[in-house]
């Protein structure tokens, strides 16, 4: 059995006080390999905790993940993560960052270098191969980390905001580089995001999760990540369905984070 | 009274050539920040003015020079200094039966230490009372028995009545050309030549002298040892004890960063220790392992631990959880986490700590020789300062900055070497 089961997944926090929050709730998916799902909610709707369980940093009070066939019980190598800034290693230039992977596995140069050197060359930074992780700007630190996660050839790639520190230039420029990756390694990538634009862009599958307790509220299935391939993103937003899509996700969270409101003024 | 002198000097010159140097020079602001119209309360466009970094170091070597009477001045620099040379004041002694005879005291006043030949009495003498010699140092006093040459003594009714014509009395005070004469409760003269506002060198020598006692130790050595086996010796124990304390408080803090257990069993034992200053533990390390070198390393040792082991601690402590998280799904395995992410992410953290930690050991280990050593910097500076050496006393402070300084920019060039990253992330 291949590709990644989020199998009825529930994750409840004690707080100090007795109470407790329920961060998710039966939550159930299933990605066939080469998926690209991006998960968008209005916040505390569980969707970094659950990310954070399929990378195996947490472990949920009830469910289990598959992938491929085993059953995660921690972090490792299979499953790649883009956090959205801050995970990358100062002490080390562009190029050990992005063969720290392979460099852990104990391979050394000669079994790792060219792979390192062609996916610098992909995500654009052969020139800047042996500069500080400081001197880069946001958008080239994203890309070493998008460069660091592939030299390490995981089955799934997770995301989280990967792009929400950067300028909308940058972003929209790097939701390209992100849509090309998809297509040439045909990696199953999830990619949380807070933008409903980008949501939309770079996602196959476009999963709405609800909070309190946090659930999934609606999945679609959109094409405008394959037309987005190799195309100019703006084209993509003259689509017909993208408008209305778009305004359809925009109400639905704006009644959601409505009725957090309302619940916290009932309560306060 | 000098002081207020020095204080008043010092402001003066410090206004002055502010004035003077902001209207030659213009105003210090360079390159963009000379564009910005707001610099009152922006700091980053408050940058050293070097040229009042160097008229403040001349300063300072200046009002030394001026109050010491230093050759390497022009004399007209020169605070007035104390009167050196002869002089002479009148005084009127009284018999027993009111008669009163007029006498002259000839003083010659020389520098302490220096063989001088007594004044000559010149003039007619005549009367009961006879002229006096007497030879005073400078900066000190003379008493002078004026009844012991005169016809009649103290016993049989002779004493002072005015000096110079005015009145004096017993614990009075007359002041005469170069100086004061007082009298003691007794009837004693008391001739005291006038100070001047330098200071005497007993308790501030001046720059060249001080210099010159610096060749001299240099050369010659002091107290059985070579000035740079004085400077050598404190600055090796530094070295050791700093090392020993970061070889154990290194590992001490990641343990602590690390492991709930470790941080639990130490946590008490840094806490209470942390804000004992070392310099309170030198009586017991003197108890317990006398004053040699164990003794020495021992305290440094204990007063580098604590803060190797609090920067170590807060080193691990302050890795972002998304490094951590990015090198284990990168496949890294415990080891390989603390080698290649919790250890470089805690260096500058740990940088921090050595440089408080060399800073620390080097105050510690002066104030410890200082209460008891056979050899060392602050133990050179104490044996002097029980001789009056002060210039070998102050030469010694100097080095022992010099010193401080220097192990802290190395320091901070070590820092940036090792650590580019400080502070950029």
């Amino acid at each position: 059995m291949s590709g990644l089961q989020i199998d009825n997944i529930s994750m409840r926090f004690d707080l100090p006080n007795g109470g407790h929050v329920q961060a998710l709730q039966n939550v159930s998916l299933d990605l066939k390999e080469g998926d690209l799902m991006s998960v968008l909610g209005p916040s505390g709707c569980g969707k970094t905790t659950l990310l954070n369980i399929v990378a195996g940093f947490l472990a949920p009070t009830e469910g289990q993940i598959v992938l491929n066939g085993h059953q995660v019980k921690g972090p490792d190598a299979e499953r790649g993560m883009v956090f959205q800034q801050g995970a990358l290693f100062e002490w080390m230039s562009v190029r050990e960052n992005v063969a720290f992977g392979p460099r852990m596995k104990g391979q050394n140069e000669s079994q790792y270098g060219e792979n390192v050197d062609h996916l610098l060359d992909v995500v654009g930074l052969q020139d800047f191969k042996e500069k500080a992780i400081y001197e880069l700007s946001g958008g080239m630190q994203q890309r070493v980390a998008l460069a660091r996660c592939l030299a390490n050839d995981p089955d799934v790639i997770l995301m989280d905001e990967p792009l929400g520190a950067l300028d909308a230039l940058t972003r929209e420029k790097m939701q390209g580089l992100v849509l090309k990756l998809w297509k040439e390694t045909g990696k199953t990538i999830i990619l949380i995001t807070h933008s409903v634009e980008e949501a939309l862009l770079l996602g196959e599958r476009l999963l709405v999760m609800a909070p309190r307790p946090g659930r999934i509220h609606k999945e679609y299935r959109l094409p405008f990540a394959e037309m987005g391939v190799g195309a100019d993103l703006r084209e993509v937003k003259k689509h017909k369905d993208y408008a209305p899509t778009r305004e359809e996700i925009l109400s639905m969270i704006w009644d959601m984070e409505e009725e957090i409101m309302g619940r916290t003024e009932e309560s306060a | 009274m000098t002081g207020i002198l020095i204080l008043l000097t010092y402001v003066a010159i410090f206004v002055v050539t502010w004035v003077v140097v902001t209207a030659v020079v213009g105003r210090a602001l360079q390159g963009f920040n000379a564009l910005k119209t707001v610099t009152f309360g922006d700091e980053s466009a408050v940058t050293p003015n070097r040229s009042a970094s160097i008229i403040s170091v001349l300063t300072l070597f200046l009002i030394w020079g001026a109050f010491t009477g230093s050759a390497l001045l022009p004399s007209f620099l020169h605070a007035p200094g104390p009167f050196k040379g002869d002089t002479q004041f009148t005084y009127t002694a009284e018999d027993g039966d009111g008669n009163r005879d007029d006498a002259i005291v000839f003083a010659r006043v020389a520098e302490v230490g220096t063989d001088v030949e007594d004044p000559v009495a010149e003039g007619a003498d005549e009367g009961f009372a006879k002229n006096d010699v007497v030879v005073a140092g400078a900066w000190r006093s003379e008493l002078i028995r004026v009844d012991r040459n005169d016809e009649i003594g103290r016993d049989a009714g002779h004493k002072v009545v005015a000096i110079n014509g005015e009145p004096i009395e017993p614990g009075g005070r007359v002041k005469i050309a170069d100086g004061e004469v007082g009298m003691t409760p007794k009837g004693t003269l008391n001739f005291i030549p006038a100070k001047g506002l330098q200071m005497e060198p007993i308790w501030l020598p001046s720059p060249e002298a001080v210099w010159q006692r610096f060749l001299n130790v240099s050369t010659e050595g002091y107290q059985n040892f070579t000035l740079l086996e004085h400077l050598g010796y404190s600055l090796f124990r530094v070295v050791l004890g700093f090392l020993f304390g970061a070889l154990v408080g290194i590992p001490l803090g990641y343990a602590m960063g690390l492991s709930g257990w470790f941080r639990g069993w130490f946590d008490p034992i840094v806490e209470f220790m942390r804000p004992v200053p070392p310099l309170a533990l030198i009586p017991l390390v003197i108890i317990w392992a006398g004053i040699g070198e164990s003794g020495k390393i021992i305290l440094l040792f204990l007063a580098a631990l604590w803060i190797m082991t609090i920067a170590a601690r807060a080193g691990v402590s302050g890795v972002n959880i998304t490094k951590v998280h990015a090198a284990y799904s990168l496949g890294a395995s415990k080891w390989q986490l603390m080698r290649h992410v919790i250890m470089p992410n805690s260096l500058p953290e740990i940088f921090t700590g050595a440089r408080v930690a060399m800073g620390v050991c080097w105050g510690t280990v002066v104030a410890a020789e200082l209460v008891a050593a056979e050899v060392g910097a602050g133990m050179m500076i104490m044996v002097a300062s029980r001789f009056q050496l002060t210039d070998i006393v102050i030469m010694g402070i100097i080095l022992i900055g010099i010193i401080g300084f220097g192990i802290d920019i190395l320091m901070r060039m070590a820092e940036k070497k090792l650590v580019p990253w400080k502070g950029r992330s």
